[in-house]
């Protein structure tokens, strides 16, 4: 639905859907932190940003369909062999029997602590670094996103504290000798 | 019958979401919003996996790691939508097939 709706509204809300239904999956499976940060952030965030922009930009979007027809055989063509394969790898598949000696850091049982705890005494411990670099790549992109986008519109009137500061007396304003009986 | 639910049951909902991405991609070759939503339908069936075998095998370091991912999708989804407002703005339109023909 997604990828098949003609009009990119639906599909942003189709995803929205499918965050949704996987944030349920996350809640079955006990992963209740990321569940609700996919919530938050996907259908918060993302989602309604997605949105914004399809609403903002006034596109002709069933000029963009176009090409549709035509990359319907190969698409469906590469979508069915990708499935296969990954039927074939699911199907034909098996965990060793020494996969639990590689465990690094064990899921402590459910009812000591909760999900949210067990995340952040390994993620504020063994991982700081990569908290770190998760941060360091959110300032980045928002940076990014800020330079991308901002641009200086003239006629725009603003406040210029640098040169409101740099004013000297001589510059601002002249003291004119005014005769009696005259204009200036 | 009760059908009990494995790790492949999950595995197999995110080779679908996935091959539903890629096949996203290649359908709607000239829209780059529906390009950018394939990519986060990607990515979301990369995290189910992730989660799958988190819980599944007991180990944390999955959660951890599909955060890590939800924020490089995020940074991701913010840049592709900055880049296609400026491309916007410049051009009239979000066609990618005229992307080549830009200068500088």
């Amino acid at each position: 639905m997604v990828v098949f709706s003609k009009n990119p509204v639906h599909s942003v809300l189709f995803l929205i859907l499918a965050f949704f239904n996987a944030a349920g999956l996350f809640v079955l499976l006990g992963a209740e932190f990321v569940a609700m940060i996919l919530v938050i952030v996907y259908v918060g965030a993302v989602a309604v940003m997605f949105l914004f922009v399809v609403m903002m930009l006034d596109i002709n979007y069933t000029e963009l369909r176009k090409g549709v027809q035509d990359y319907l055989p190969i698409g469906l063509l590469i979508g069915f062999i990708l499935l296969v394969e990954m039927v074939f790898i699911v199907g034909g598949w098996s965990m060793t029997d020494g996969i639990a000696t590689t465990i690094t850091s064990a899921t402590p049982p459910a009812n000591e602590i909760t999900n949210t705890d067990a995340i952040g005494r390994i993620l504020y411990t063994d991982y700081v670094y990569l908290f770190q670099l998760a941060g360091l790549i959110l300032l980045v992109a928002m940076i990014g996103a800020i330079v991308l986008t901002h641009r200086k519109r003239p006629g725009v009137k603003k406040q210029n504290i640098g040169e409101q500061v740099r004013r000297r007396r001589h510059e601002a304003f002249e003291a004119v000798d005014v005769k009696p009986g005259q204009g200036i | 019958m009760m059908l009990e639910i494995g790790i492949e049951h999950y595995l197999t909902v995110a080779a679908m979401l996935f091959t539903l991405g890629v096949f996203g991609i290649f359908l709607n070759r000239k829209n780059v919003i529906i390009i950018l939503l394939s990519v986060e339908l990607i990515l979301l069936s990369v995290n189910i996996n992730l989660v799958a075998f988190s819980s599944f095998m007991g180990d944390m370091v999955g959660q951890v790691f599909t955060m890590l991912i939800l924020t490089v999708a995020a940074a991701e989804a913010s840049i592709g939508l900055a880049i296609l407002v400026v491309y916007f703005r410049n051009r009239g339109t979000i066609a990618v097939e005229d992307i080549h023909l830009m200068k500088g």
